[in-house]
C-alpha cells in the first residue's frame, strides 16, 4: 500500500454513503486518522449527529441508548479503543443490543509503533470473548459488503459486530 | 457543605423526580436503579442496570439525542458517575436540551459494603459538571431545595445536572428484572410499539 495514512480515499466516501443509506444518523467517535473522512463527513452532514467521545466505552453505551430510542448509530474507533470497551460490551451481549463498531486496526500488518502491537493483537480475541462478532475487510472492495453484513447482523439479529478495517487496507503510519 | 448528608434517598428521590410517567429514565447500577424501579414499579419507561458501571450517563445521552421529543432523565450514583466522569464533558459539548442528570450522592459504594467514595473525601461532582460545560447545575442538601431542583430537572431548556446529597440510608428494597434484554424489549415496545 502506498496510501498516505489517514488520507481521503474513495472507499471511505462510499462507506459514509452506505451508512447513511442504512439510516445510521448517530456517529460516535474518538478521533482517528483512519476514520478521518467518515468523521469529517459526519460533522458536515446536517442530518447526522456527530459525537466526539472522551473514551470509546461511552460510545458503546450511547449506541445502546440510541437503540432504546429507535435510532441507528455507529461507533468509530481505533484498535486501542477496543480495550477501553470490554466491560461495557457486557451491555451489548446481555441486552442483545445491536452494535456496529468500525475499528481501524493498528499493531498488525507493517506496524512501526511497538506500543500499538499488544492491543492490536488482542482485538479479535477480546471482541469474541465478549460474545460479539469480528468481520475483517482487507481490501477496498470488501469494505461495503462487510459493513452491510455487520449492519444486517446487528439490526436484524440483535448482534454486536466489530468490523476490522485492517492495516493492509488502511496503510501503516510511518514512524 | 460537602459533608452535609442528611436527606434520606427514599423520600428525596421520589420528591425530586415527581411523576415519572412522562419521562424516559436510564438508571445506573445498584442504588439508583433500585430507587427508580421502586418508584415506577419497574416500569417500562425505565432502563435499569446491574452492571456496565459508568455507562448510564452515556446511554441516556444516546437516548436523548435520538428522541428530542422526550424528556430523558439519567439517575446515577456518585460511584457510577465517577467511573466515567468524562461523559459529563461529552454531555457538555452536545448539550441536548431534553437531558437531565440526577446524581444521588451518598458518598459511598453502598453495594459493596459502604466504602467511602471520592465525593466523601472532598470531590464535588457539581463543580465537575460545571467545568464540563453543562449549562444548568444544582446541589441539593436540604428539603427546601428539592422543589426548585425538581423544576430544573423537568423543565430546564438546557442540559441540567442535579447533585442530590443523601445519607447512607439504603435504597428501598425492590424486586426488579435484571434481564437487560427483557428490559430493552419492554422499553422499546412501550416507546416505539416494536421490538
Amino acid at each position: 500500500m502506498t496510501t498516505e495514512y489517514g488520507a481521503a480515499v474513495p472507499w471511505q466516501e462510499d462507506l459514509f454513503t452506505l451508512l447513511r443509506e442504512n439510516d445510521v444518523n448517530l456517529f460516535c467517535y474518538v478521533p482517528d486518522g483512519g476514520h478521518k473522512t467518515l468523521i469529517n463527513r459526519s460533522i458536515e452532514d446536517p442530518e447526522v449527529i456527530s459525537v466526539p467521545l472522551t473514551t470509546e466505552e461511552e460510545g458503546v453505551a450511547m449506541c445502546a441508548g440510541a437503540h432504546l430510542g429507535g435510532k441507528k448509530a455507529v461507533l468509530l474507533m481505533q484498535s486501542s479503543g477496543v480495550g477501553n470497551c470490554v466491560n461495557m460490551f457486557a451491555l451489548i451481549k446481555g441486552g442483545q443490543f445491536p452494535l456496529v463498531t468500525l475499528v481501524t486496526m493498528r499493531g498488525e500488518f507493517g506496524e512501526m509503533n511497538p506500543w500499538q502491537v499488544p492491543m492490536g493483537t488482542a482485538v479479535q480475541p477480546v471482541v469474541e470473548a465478549m460474545g460479539m462478532h469480528c468481520l475483517r475487510a482487507e481490501s477496498p472492495e470488501e469494505v461495503g459488503p462487510t459493513v452491510q453484513a455487520a449492519l444486517n447482523m446487528a439490526y436484524k439479529s440483535n448482534q454486536g459486530v466489530a468490523v476490522l478495517l485492517t492495516q493492509k487496507l488502511i496503510g501503516a503510519k510511518a514512524f | 457543605m460537602n459533608d452535609v448528608r442528611f436527606l434520606d434517598r427514599k423520600q428525596a428521590v421520589p420528591a425530586i423526580v415527581g411523576d415519572p410517567s412522562d419521562l424516559l429514565i436510564v438508571c445506573g447500577l445498584a442504588g439508583a436503579s433500585k430507587d427508580i424501579a421502586h418508584l415506577t414499579n419497574d416500569g417500562d419507561n425505565i432502563f435499569t442496570m446491574a452492571g456496565a458501571m459508568g455507562g448510564a450517563t452515556a446511554m441516556g445521552l444516546g437516548l436523548a439525542l435520538s428522541r428530542p421529543d422526550k424528556r430523558v432523565l439519567v439517575v446515577t450514583g456518585d460511584g457510577e458517575l465517577l467511573m466515567n466522569v468524562g461523559t459529563l464533558a461529552t454531555v457538555g459539548i452536545m448539550k441536548p436540551a431534553n437531558l437531565s442528570i440526577l446524581c444521588v450522592d451518598n458518598g459511598h459504594y453502598g453495594e459493596t459494603g459502604y466504602q467511602e467514595s471520592h465525593t466523601q473525601r472532598g470531590v464535588n461532582l457539581e463543580v465537575i459538571a460545571q467545568g464540563s460545560a453543562i449549562p444548568v447545575t444544582r446541589t441539593v442538601t436540604t428539603e427546601d431545595q428539592i422543589a426548585e431542583a425538581a423544576q430544573v430537572l423537568r423543565n430546564s431548556n438546557a442540559s441540567s445536572f442535579v447533585l442530590l446529597r443523601v445519607s447512607t440510608e439504603p435504597p428501598p428494597a425492590v424486586k426488579r428484572s435484571m434481564d437487560a434484554s427483557e428490559r430493552k424489549t419492554a422499553f422499546r415496545r412501550a416507546l416505539l410499539g416494536t421490538r
